[in-house]
């Protein structure tokens, strides 16, 4: 299964970020990445938790604006130089980056990293080609 | 020296002035009956008819217009002459709806003309001078009136238009600019620049005519002292003719009111009443003159109070104050009227909710205004980029029903307060 990333509007004042890290937290949903992208006077909060379905619908009920993307997470090697086979593919397939950040898991030496691509279909085609696989939502342990 | 364009006019007696003001509001009121069936209509429905208004004592009866009129019978629906007589039209910004279009024959342009150069010679000028017009040209009534105006004086005209504020001072400089036309916040960001790019002793400038925007007795102490000049207030609206319906004297206490082309009342908002002078309420004017668009008994919705009290400059005509509000919820911006329900059109129209704020702001000497919008549900998107073209194509399609700028701030949805009753849809932050 694909993973979803949660996609929330911030506005650009103090206290947002931590009205939404405080009704998850009351919910036990556990954050497995975060990231922001803002502009002067907004911003965006992309997330990925545990249990995707049920955090989007508490913060709806917060009155939250948000989205669901799917997005792809790899695993790369935690060592110097282990997220270079990926980007290198990227290049040669002449594939965009939209944005990428990373999960707090490691595992076995592995660190994952998220992905959100310009062709998404074509990113899955190449990983194919060079033997690599999109991390699975059972692997990472995510509902 | 007194300093009059029409000295036959602008002192006559009170009763030859109240004897020209019967004679013409008669005749006007004839010519707007024949020629304007909306009017007309509005006075049937009133159960009025020309031979009822015999002197300006029976104005009360005649019935109101205001803006909602406007819009009703846009484009041609108040014109008293037909096309072919007109040579021009002059517009404020806004949608259809809310657009005013005013058309004017030759005549309509030589009073208003007329009303501009009484302001000019009030400050001052005569055909020695050199007057420059940094009002905008165009539709807006600002640039053409005062332009008109100086050229009836005899000035020395710069046809400036407003902004390129380098070019401005360099003609000031280099012409010998010695009266200056503008908004009086753009006055204030001009004499700023002058002091910075050390231009003080190098202008010639005596005197300012300046409108359009609400502007204090701080403001023009600061204009005075920093460009060494005596600044004289304007007023005036597209409705009516544009600028110099009212200006200032010597005296600085008040606009005296072109009483022969313009019959001012004031009356109680709430319940159309005339008040009693002296008393603060609406502005109501009378076109006694105007050919092609004679407005009656139109409502300003600018509170102010009369004064008939003697001036020492000599003229007799009655004198208003500076407007000391509004009785509808329209901001003047940058000198551009800007009603929020425009706003909310563009919002709705967008597919925003109705739940917005205005805010308006003056920053180094220029409006500033911006619009809080909630994001709604179906506008978000994941990426930054999408929600900046929403973002622009909001701006535009504001530009496009303002005719200015207007900075849009996307917020969290509900975060705008709603308040119980009527919600502060505008913050006005204007030290004025």
């Amino acid at each position: 299964m694909n993973v979803h990333q949660i996609s929330v509007f911030l506005e650009n004042r103090a206290g947002q970020l931590s009205e939404i890290t405080a009704v998850l937290a009351e919910h036990h949903i556990d954050l497995r990445a975060i990231s922001i992208a803002e502009t002067a006077d907004y911003g965006v909060l992309r997330m990925i938790v545990d249990d995707a379905e049920k955090a989007t619908g508490i913060l709806l009920s917060h009155g939250f604006i948000l989205s669901m993307t799917p997005v792809t997470v790899i695993a790369v090697p935690d060592t110097p130089g282990g997220l270079a086979p990926v980007l290198q593919l990227l290049a040669e397939a002449h594939i965009d980056i939209e944005y990428m950040y990373s999960l707090f898991t490691h595992k076995e030496g592995q660190a994952y990293m998220v992905f959100r691509m310009s062709d998404e279909e074509m990113f899955a085609k190449k990983l194919a080609e060079h033997g690599m696989h999109p991390a699975t939502k059972e692997e990472l342990g995510l509902q | 020296m007194p300093n009059y364009y029409q000295p036959e006019i602008e002192t006559a007696s009170r009763e030859q002035l109240l004897a020209w003001q019967n004679e013409r509001l008669v005749k006007q009121v004839q010519h707007v009956w024949d020629n304007v069936p909306y009017y007309r209509q509005k006075m049937e429905e009133k159960g009025v008819t020309p031979a009822d208004i015999k002197s300006v004592d029976d104005l009360h009866k005649l019935p109101f217009l205001t803006k909602a009129d406007l819009r009703d019978a846009y484009p041609y629906g108040l014109m008293g002459k037909p096309l072919s007589d007109c040579v021009r039209i002059q517009s404020t910004s806004g949608t259809t709806g809310r657009r005013v279009v005013a058309f004017y024959t030759q005549h309509d342009i030589d009073l208003w003309e007329d009303c501009c150069a009484r302001a000019i010679v009030a400050a001052g000028g005569t055909r020695e001078d050199v007057v420059q017009v940094a009002y905008g040209y165009g539709l807006f009534t600002g640039g053409p009136g005062l332009n008109g105006g100086s050229h009836k004086v005899g000035c020395l005209t710069l046809p400036m238009s407003s902004g390129n504020t380098d070019r401005q001072l360099q003609f000031m400089v280099d012409l010998e600019a010695t009266i200056l036309c503008c908004t009086p916040s753009y006055a204030e960001y001009l004499a700023e620049t002058i002091h910075e790019q050390g231009l003080r002793d190098k202008i010639e400038l005596k005197a300012g005519i300046f409108g359009a925007e609400a502007w204090s007795e701080e403001m023009r102490r600061d204009i005075q002292n920093s460009l060494g000049i005596k600044a004289y207030d304007i007023y005036g609206l597209t409705e009516t003719t544009g600028p110099g319906v009212a200006y200032e004297c010597s005296e600085q206490t008040g606009m005296h009111i072109n009483e022969d082309h313009f019959l001012a009342e004031i009356i109680d908002p709430e319940t159309g009443e005339v008040l009693p002078e002296g008393e603060k309420g609406e502005l109501v004017f009378t076109s006694l003159t105007k050919e092609a668009f004679p407005l009656l008994r139109y409502r300003t919705r600018d509170i102010c109070v009369l004064s008939r009290k003697k001036c020492s400059c000599g003229r007799t005509h009655v004198k208003m104050s500076k407007p000391m509000g509004r009785s509808d919820d329209m901001l003047i911006v940058k000198g551009v009227n800007v009603f929020p329900s425009q706003i909310e059109t563009v919002l709705l129209e967008q597919g925003y909710p109705a739940n917005y704020q205005i805010i308006v702001d003056r920053i180094n000497h220029s409006d500033k205004l911006e619009v809080l919008v909630e994001m709604a549900p179906d506008k978000f998107s994941d990426s930054l980029a999408d929600i900046a073209e929403q973002e622009k194509t909001l701006v535009e399609a504001l530009k496009n029903m303002l005719g200015i700028y207007a900075k849009v701030k996307i917020v969290s949805p509900k975060s705008i307060t709603r308040s119980e009753g009527k919600a502060v849809r505008v913050i006005d932050k204007r030290k004025i």
